[in-house]
Order: C-alpha cells, then structure tokens, then sequence
C-alpha cells in the first residue's frame, strides 16, 4: 500500500442532498476530501472523490459499511476503493 | 484528480457490469518435508502443514478485496503432487490422504485443494499407481480435492499405458458420483506439458521445482473484452486484436496488483499472475460470445479457430506487456459447461468435440468440461485423450482432457453441477472403435521437436 487515499464513487439518480448526507458521513470519519468532481454520465449521476483517509486508528470496514449504508438511504450506491486500483490499471 | 473519471468509471463498469474478477488467489505449498511410511504421521504432517500456511489465506484476500473493490473469487491451495510425498507410505490405500487434504481445505475455509497428482509422462513408480488407482474412490468420498494426471510430455512423449489406465480411471469416478451426474471427472484433469504453477483447477499442484510456498493468482475478464470489442464500431480484424490487447493489459494489471498485495501481506513469495479468459455460467461471461462479436453466427461454425487464435494471440501480447510474472496457462478457456455461449452453441449443433478439439490447438488448454454419453467405451476416452495429448506434445503446449462420461445418460440429455462447474449436454463420440490402438499400450515417443539441446 503506498497511501491512505481512497476513490469514492457515487452512483445513481440525482437528488437534493447527495453531497451533503455524504461528506458528512466522511466528515466523522475524518475522512478528507481531496478531489471532487460530478458529472451525468451516460445519463446516471456521478460523483467521484479522491479522500484521504487518516493514516491511524481509521476503521476502512466500518467507513464502507456507513457509506454503503448513507447510499442505500438515497437510492444510490456508494464505492469506497483504494486509490490503486485505479492507479494500476491505467497508469504505468 | 490524477486519475481521470472516464478511467474511474471504466474500472468500475468492468466490475459490475461485465464481471471482471480476481478469479482465485492460490496458495502454493510443498509437502515434501511431509513424507513418511506411517500413513497417520503421515496425514498429520500434511495437515498440520498446510492449515499452518494456510491459515492467513481467506481472511487477507477478503480484506483485500473489500480494499480495492476487486472481487476475489476463488481462494485455493495446490501442494507437492501427492504421488511424490507419499510415495514412501506402506500403506497400499491412499483415500485418507485426499479426506485428510479435504479436511485440511475445509478448516482454512478455502474453496478447492489440488495436487491430488502424478506426473508419470515417461513410466510409472508403485507410488504413481497407488495414487492413480485412488482417485475414483478419492473424489468420490472428497468434495474440495482436485486430481490431475500428467501424461505426456514434449519431452518425453505420450504414455500410452497411463492413458490407457486413465480411461477406466475417469469411468469409475463417474460411476462412483453417478448420483451427482459423474460430478467426480470434474475434478480430475489428464495433462500433457502440465505448467506447475497454475492457479487454476482441476488442474493446479505445486510443481517440484516450486518454492516452499508461493502465491499464484488468476485473473478473468471475458466479459470485459466482450464488451470492449462490441463497443466497436465494424472493426476489421486488426483493430479487434488491438482492442483485446489493450483491455487485457488493464486486466492483467488489476491482477498483479492484487497478487503482490497478497503476497506481501502473508508474506509469501509472489509467483505467477495467471491471465486466463476463464467463462462463468453468468451470461455474457463467455468466451463463446467473444468469437461470436467478432463477426461468426454461432461459435463452432468455420472460421472458429481462426477468432480464436486471434484472441488467444492477443491476450498473451497484452498481459506479457503488462506483468513480469506472467505464467501458468496464459491463454483462452473453452470449457463447455461453464460457458452459456458454448452450450448455446452446442445445443444449435453449431459446435462439435471434433470442432473443439481443433481449437484446443491453438488455445491455451484443452477438451474442458465436456460431457459423453455415459456408455463410451473406456477405450474411446483413452483415445480423446490420447488424440489432446498428441495436440499438445507436437505443439509444445499445454493440453488437458477433463471429461465427464455421465452415468445413464445419453446425446441430448443435460449434467447439471451448479456453480462454477455450470450445466453441460452430451455431446456425440464417434462410434468406431479405437479399442484395438489402445491396448497397444507402450510409449510414443518424444517428437523431433523435442531435440533441441
């Protein structure tokens, strides 16, 4: 592992609220926001997030079960991947 | 952002909608510290061993799955081929051995075990036959252990008398799962040219030139390509192999990633990344669809083996460029009832065992998963082996016949086995005898291709 910086996707229909509900989730985790971008992609909104996470005491399993669940709420599905897995399959 | 979103949302469309997936992580164990003439130290030895080793294997890949965001299918062991360790065993039944390994595999959680094996291309040892007599038994009374069977090699030629032995071998383990529609032959694969350090099953055993333990890993992705060559708008040939190239890179890359990942957190050497279009039941996982989405009706028809050469040459291309490590089989899986498309096109009399012998020729295994009526002679199996192996030897490739002569059933009727082992029909066999060239028994020998020092 060479960070503590995840990809945070979120997927579904827009909504009132999205980013709002999420970063807060991500606020008591003391999860940081580094990047944010959304779009509508292929008519489905996207946001993307590069966070970083703190590099002590931080429960990823826990973190994706609250974001999981956050998503659920408002019809929407919510990743949190390392940022590796991206950086892999793209990058050289 | 230093990726791009358009990268961002191609990984993830690759996972949940075309299925992309670590196909298994497997452990890699020696057992040839395990020998011993009393078969009970001898069982404790294995078992303590490889639930020692492996104890760690199932929790770290779940934890690394869930880090990436990667599925990890399949979590396997392989060991030292089993007729080698236990070679010096006094005992003349082997079966608690195989119940020992599934034992073994049950308590670490792990999905399979192979290396119920032996490697007997040139001659057989006592402890080659013991095993191989063992098998039906063995797979009828296991339900994580794998056998395979090497038979030949380029090297060393075609082992007629062992192919001739594995006919009846493969028949009794039918008749003994014949509750389970033969379920045994699943599990049991007859090589030539086998790699020792495939991650896949049935095939998979720690090979004798193999570390203590290793961490070998298997990545799929038919689905991925299937959609990358249909998002194509009329390719020629050229920009199809491209195209196979490309995504295979990706892939093969999500796969190193999560391999050194594993490894470095068991602390296990790093051994082969295995890039092999394996196809699942679920539609639109098949590598059948690929030849069909580059411009053929129905897989099997002609002009079959020409796609599929190509997608075998550009899968290698693109996972060579991606990983250091590449290894194992390395190629296409063609087999039939773990794919929709094959059994589709099997079922619309498209595809053949005489088709599908033709393109294990130029793929990267062989006559996988196919079903036979259940009254073919035991010769006709030895001689569809004895035909894959010959593919393999002259081509200095791997070859592999895992067939399943379903008791009591007949061309047109179905085997189910669920899961990743799917359904498959019966597919006809020629009616002529081959009984005759069989009994001949002895040894081909090593082709002039092997003389090459």
């Amino acid at each position: 592992m060479t960070s503590s910086r995840f990809i945070i996707t979120v997927i579904g229909s827009d909504r009132v609220g999205i980013v709002a509900r999420i970063t807060t989730v991500m606020a008591s985790f003391n999860v940081n926001i580094v990047d944010i971008s959304q779009t509508i992609m292929q008519g489905i909104f996207t946001m993307i997030m590069l966070a970083e996470a703190p590099k002590e005491n931080f429960d990823l399993t826990a973190f994706q079960e609250a974001m999981d669940k956050v998503g659920k709420k408002m019809g929407v599905e919510v990743k949190v991947q390392h940022e590796d897995a991206f950086r892999f399959m793209h990058r050289i | 952002m230093h990726i791009n979103p358009y990268e961002i949302m191609e990984t993830i469309r690759m996972v949940r909608m075309e299925h992309l997936d670590i196909r298994t992580v497997t452990l890699g164990i020696s057992l040839r510290d395990c020998s011993h003439p009393n078969i009970e130290t001898f069982n404790e030895n294995i078992y303590d061993k490889i639930t020692a080793h492996a104890k760690r294997l199932v929790s770290t890949t779940n934890e690394i799955q869930s880090f990436y965001g990667i599925p990890i299918i399949n979590k396997r062991i392989s060991v030292t081929p089993i007729a080698i360790v236990a070679e010096s065993c006094k005992d003349p039944d082997l079966v608690s051995v195989a119940k020992t390994m599934d034992e073994a595999a049950k308590d670490t959680d792990v999905d399979f075990i192979g290396g119920y094996s032996a490697l007997v291309h040139k001659g057989t040892t006592p402890g080659d036959l013991k095993l191989i007599n063992s098998i039906p038994e063995s797979l009828a009374s296991t339900e994580t252990v794998c056998s395979s069977v090497n038979v030949a090699t380029t090297r060393a030629g075609i082992n007629m008398d062992a192919i001739g032995l594995m006919g009846n071998i493969i028949k009794k383990t039918a008749e003994l799962t014949a509750d389970r529609d033969g379920i045994g032959c699943a599990k049991l694969v007859i090589f030539a040219n086998a790699p020792e350090d495939n991650p896949f099953m049935a095939g998979a055993f720690h090979g004798i030139g193999e570390p203590e333990c290793v961490i070998n890993v298997g990545v799929s992705g038919p689905g991925v390509i299937n959609a990358a060559i249909r998002e194509l708008e009329t390719p020629n040939l050229t920009e199809i192999s491209e195209t196979i190239k490309k995504t295979t890179f990706k892939i093969t890359r999500m796969g190193e990633m999560i391999g050194k990942e594993v490894s470095r957190r068991l602390g296990i050497e790093f051994g082969i990344l295995d890039l092999s279009l394996a196809p699942t039941p679920v539609i639109g996982d098949s590598v059948a669809t690929i030849l069909e989405a580059m411009g053929l009706e129905r897989c099997g028809t002609h002009g079959t083996t020409a796609a599929l050469a190509l997608l075998n040459d550009a899968v290698k291309k693109g996972g060579a460029m991606a990983s250091s490590s590449v290894g194992g089989l390395s190629g296409a899986f063609i087999p039939v009832s773990e794919d929709a498309g094959m059994i589709e096109a099997v079922e619309a009399g498209a595809l053949t065992l005489e088709k599908l012998e033709a393109m294990t020729s130029i793929c990267s295994v062989g006559l996988d998963m196919i079903a036979v009526p259940g009254d073919t002679p035991t010769s006709t199996l030895s001689a569809i082996i004895a035909d894959e192996m010959a593919i393999g030897v002259i081509n200095r490739k791997t070859t592999a016949v895992r067939i399943i002569p379903a008791p009591g059933k007949g061309v047109g009727d179905f085997v189910e086995f669920g899961g990743l082992l799917g359904r498959a029909p019966i597919m006809s066999v020629s009616n002529f005898s081959s009984e005759i060239f069989v009994k001949r028994g002895g040894r081909i020998p090593a082709p002039i291709q092997s003389l090459t020092n």
